[in-house]
């Protein structure tokens, strides 16, 4: 400030620029405060945030049909989906099915598309255990007919071991390396054992295919072999696969496989949002089969009417506790403690006492009169009921904000509202309500939060008009074991709740968000 | 003055409040404020005074008795429709509001048309000198700029009568004693009447036509500011304005006027009685610190004086101030002007001490 004409950088009195100079200073103070985080940091990264990006990085991750059939994935890609498949395919399908069946992977890769396909996992199954007993043995023999040599598991080491033989015959070759991982897995010598019908097979219709290769690779056995092989017997694959299951030649399995065949999937957000992945694109799912649209619906809409009658109940109340005198407000306070420390799962079977049809509240109100016996009021086991049930639950949440907002509000501003000719109502609504919206925004926004991941008292008092899509989530979590679309739903979940508070901020502001 | 009189435009006539059914915060007040009059309610805290003014803004009710305003009873009649301009010790501006909605407010709540209200806003923000700030939030106002603006929040509405709550409290030192004068005058030029209460003895006796003396619930003295610093009527209103000097003793004789009050050391002294009628009485004998004199020359021949020893000197600039030990009383403070010709009196030194016997009054004990 000194001097006004200088441009540089303000340098501290050793010359050293001001600002490493203050970050020099102010280092060690940060590190000692990042020490002092430390265990509490590592400890929410490793059991809290890593679990959750695990979790949401589930909703996108699709790798098994890729790692569990790799070559029908790759001869899938040009597949139109308007017929059934032709022979490679089918040869390729063979192939990865008769490894996956060694590891049992394909069980999994079944349960996996039957979510999005009913019927595939018992597909999967039935032609697991009939793989092996493909009519695909007739190659073995009549290579092995054709000369001894193939029988001999050296000369498949021989061959296998030559570069050039592997890159002109690229399916045997991952054929063969497929069939040694399972050998290698049950602790097996591959040199010593006769490879499996299913690389006889590959190697038969790769010679097939190009002639050639044996003069190329100038290997006489291959030669002879693939002279040979234009008079083999051969076997339909195809067929194979018709006869275990008449399935296999149903367009819409193979559209399933090749629409999940990517590493990362957007199909369970699709199946989220009610909408599935289908070679033609997205489409919506069949209507009875909509669920989840309808859900987050409902989930948002009881959501905000458990807010509004939460902003209703409480604010009252947040007003008398602030106004009262301390002695009064002190008990009021406790009264809205007491069921604050009260165990949840006590207080919802309380109002399952309270609302069932041979309940408390029917009782009262047949002994009356009011009700008729015969038509006691369904209070429980839909919307109603779980509105109730979760407004009384949450009311302390909208009253504390409320009331610690409410209560550094002076009362000097009403005094003067009223001095200057205002009425009582005129005094509270343009003076006092505009200084308590920022704990009605507070209170808001935590009940809000809260009842739209709610899930004890929905599972309990909801039925099935009241719950959320939290139930839904948990279902899919314990039941049906489909965590991928569990994650994709608490993703989108997750995402409302931020996009609402990003809209919050917009209109309200978020600093006039108070706590107290 | 203390009586209530039918004239008055504020009248408070044996006016009590409690607030517990057990103790009177307000005993038996009796109050008339003149149409016009600028009247000031001093006290400590917890005297009463701001119960006072809140029984008059209509936050508090009376216990007993009738508060009058114009001559018709209040007691029963809501805040809002007083029409009484009330300023607070925080301003209470509303802080969601700008400054123009905040002095809109007790227009608009009067159904005042818009181009009426924002012609009164103006003329309001004018009056205050913020014409430019009608935008701003009260937030983003300094404190004399709030404190202006509370004034004219409180005046917008044009009432006839204005209470002000201790407003200059949170303002720093400078500033205060500038809207002391802008608040007189402001008083004065529109011709409201004022009713303000403060416990700064100082602002009290710029400001005011007439000051109110709170003490225990009870006016202690009501009286013009020169008549209350120079004849305070007991020894509680001469403790609480200005600086005092205290004696005390018991009444020898009273004759003419005059009091001879034999102080606790033995010394005898002369004082003007105020409250104390016959010999044998008790009485503190009360002297402001700049009627003091110490210059034998200026002393009459037949006038008591005082040993008195110097035990501290300081210098505040425009003034001295002087430390005494005078009969026993080691507090007896003396003021003297900053002259060319004054001397500075040194720690230890041995002085003789008198004053008139008008300036010391023999108060109650």
């Amino acid at each position: 400030m000194t001097d006004t004409s200088e441009t540089g950088p303000v340098l501290a009195a050793d010359g050293t620029p001001l600002k490493r100079s203050l970050q020099r200073a102010l280092r060690a103070q940060k590190i000692r405060a990042l020490a002092l985080i430390a265990p509490l940091l590592l400890f929410v990264l490793l059991t809290f945030i890593a679990p959750i990006a695990d979790m949401l990085f589930r909703s996108v991750e699709n790798e098994i049909v890729s790692e569990t059939l790799p070559r029908t994935v790759i001869a899938l890609q040009d597949y139109s989906g308007e017929e059934t498949p032709g022979e490679d395919v089918f040869a390729a399908l063979y192939t990865d099915l008769a490894i996956a069946t060694e590891f049992k992977t394909h069980t999994r890769l079944g349960s996996r598309l039957n979510y999005e396909q009913t019927g595939i996992s018992s597909l999967f199954r039935k032609t697991g255990r009939r793989v092996k007993r493909f009519a695909t043995d007739a190659y073995t023999d009549q290579f092995v007919a054709l000369d001894a040599a193939w029988e001999n598991p050296a000369t498949w080491v021989a061959l296998m071991a030559e570069q050039d033989a592997r890159s002109a015959l690229p399916e045997t070759a991952s054929a063969y390396a497929g069939w040694t991982s399972i050998v290698l897995d049950d602790n097996d010598d591959p040199a010593t054992e006769q490879p499996a019908d299913f690389v006889y097979t590959a190697l038969y219709r790769e010679l097939a295919a190009n002639p050639d290769v044996g003069a190329v690779l100038e290997n006489p056995l291959l030669t002879t072999a693939a002279a040979a092989v234009p008079d083999f017997e051969t076997v339909d694959i195809r067929a194979q696969f018709l006869d275990v299951e008449e399935d296999w030649a149903d367009t819409d399995v193979w559209k399933t496989i090749k629409a999940f065949s990517p590493n990362y999937t957007p199909g369970y957000f699709l199946a989220a949002v009610d909408l599935q992945q289908t070679v033609d694109g997205v489409q919506q799912q069949p209507e009875d089969q909509r669920v989840y649209m309808m859900l987050f619906k409902r989930t948002m809409f009881m959501s905000l009417a458990i807010m509004a009658s939460c902003v209703l109940l409480g604010y009252p109340i947040a007003f008398l506790l602030a106004n009262l005198s301390l002695r009064t407000s002190n008990l009021l306070m406790i009264l809205v403690l007491l069921p604050f420390w009260t165990s949840l799962l006590v207080r919802t079977s309380a109002w399952k006492v309270l609302l069932q049809q041979q309940g408390v509240i029917n009782d009262i109100l047949v002994w009356i009169g009011l009700v008729d016996d015969a038509n006691r009021l369904i209070m429980m086991n839909n919307q109603f009921g779980t509105i109730v049930a979760m407004t009384h639950i949450l009311l302390p949440f909208m009253i504390l904000p409320l009331y610690s907002v409410m209560k550094t509000i002076p009362v000097t501003y009403v005094r003067a509202a009223k001095s200057l000719g205002a009425t009582n109502w005129t005094a509270f609504w343009r003076v006092y309500f505009p200084q308590s919206v920022p704990g009605i925004g507070a209170g808001c926004i935590l009940v809000f939060i809260l009842a739209i991941g709610y899930y004890i008292t929905p599972e309990l008092v909801g039925g099935t008009t009241g719950t959320f899509i939290s139930n839904r989530i948990a279902y899919h979590i314990s039941s049906s074991l489909n965590w991928g679309l569990a994650a994709a739903l608490g993703t989108i979940l997750l995402a409302v709740v931020l996009l609402l508070y990003w809209v919050y901020d917009k209109i309200v502001g978020i600093d006039n968000v108070s706590l107290g | 003055m203390t009586s209530a009189s039918e004239s008055g435009f504020v009248v408070f006539d044996r006016v009590q409040k409690s607030y517990d059914g057990e103790t009177l915060v307000v005993k038996d007040l009796n109050l008339s404020i003149g149409k016009g009059e600028f009247l000031t309610m001093l006290g400590p805290s917890g005297s009463g005074k701001t119960t006072c003014l809140m029984m008059l803004a209509g936050f508090e009710t009376a216990t007993h008795g009738d508060i009058l305003l114009d001559g018709k009873p209040i007691n029963n009649i809501p805040p809002h429709k007083r029409g009484i301009g009330m300023v607070f010790q925080n301003y209470a501006l509303f802080p969601h509001m700008t400054v123009a909605e905040n002095l809109a407010f007790p227009l608009e709540v009067r159904k005042m048309g818009k181009d009426e209200r924002e012609a009164k806003v103006k003329r309001a923000l004018d009056m205050v000198q913020m014409g430019d700030f009608g935008g701003r939030r009260p937030a983003q106002l300094s404190g004399g700029q709030q404190q202006r603006i509370a004034l004219a929040r409180a005046l917008v509405f044009e009432p006839e009568l204005v209470l002000m709550d201790e407003p200059l409290g949170a303002l720093d030192k400078q500033l205060r004693e500038h809207m002391q004068f802008e608040i007189t005058k402001l008083a004065h030029d529109l011709g409201i009447t004022t009713v303000y209460v403060t416990h700064d003895q100082t602002e009290a006796l710029t400001m005011s036509d007439r000051v109110a003396v709170f003490d225990d619930g009870r006016i202690q003295q009501l009286a013009p500011p020169d008549e209350l610093y120079e004849a305070p009527k007991n020894s509680f209103v001469a403790q609480f304005i200005g600086e005092n000097n205290t004696l005390e003793g018991v009444v020898e004789s009273i004759n003419n006027g005059r009091a001879l009050v034999r102080l606790d050391g033995g010394e005898v002294i002369d004082a003007t009685p105020v409250n104390v009628s016959k010999a044998g009485e008790r009485t503190k004998v009360s002297i402001r610190p700049e009627r003091v004199e110490y210059n034998k020359e200026r002393l009459h021949a037949d006038a008591h004086t005082l040993k008195a020893e110097v035990l501290e000197f300081v210098y505040m600039g425009d003034i001295f101030r002087t430390r005494l030990r005078v009969a026993g009383n080691e507090d007896f403070v003396i003021k003297t002007r900053n002259a060319p010709d004054q001397r500075r009196l040194k720690p230890g030194e041995q002085i003789e001490i008198g004053w008139l016997p008008d300036d010391c009054r023999a108060l109650d004990a």
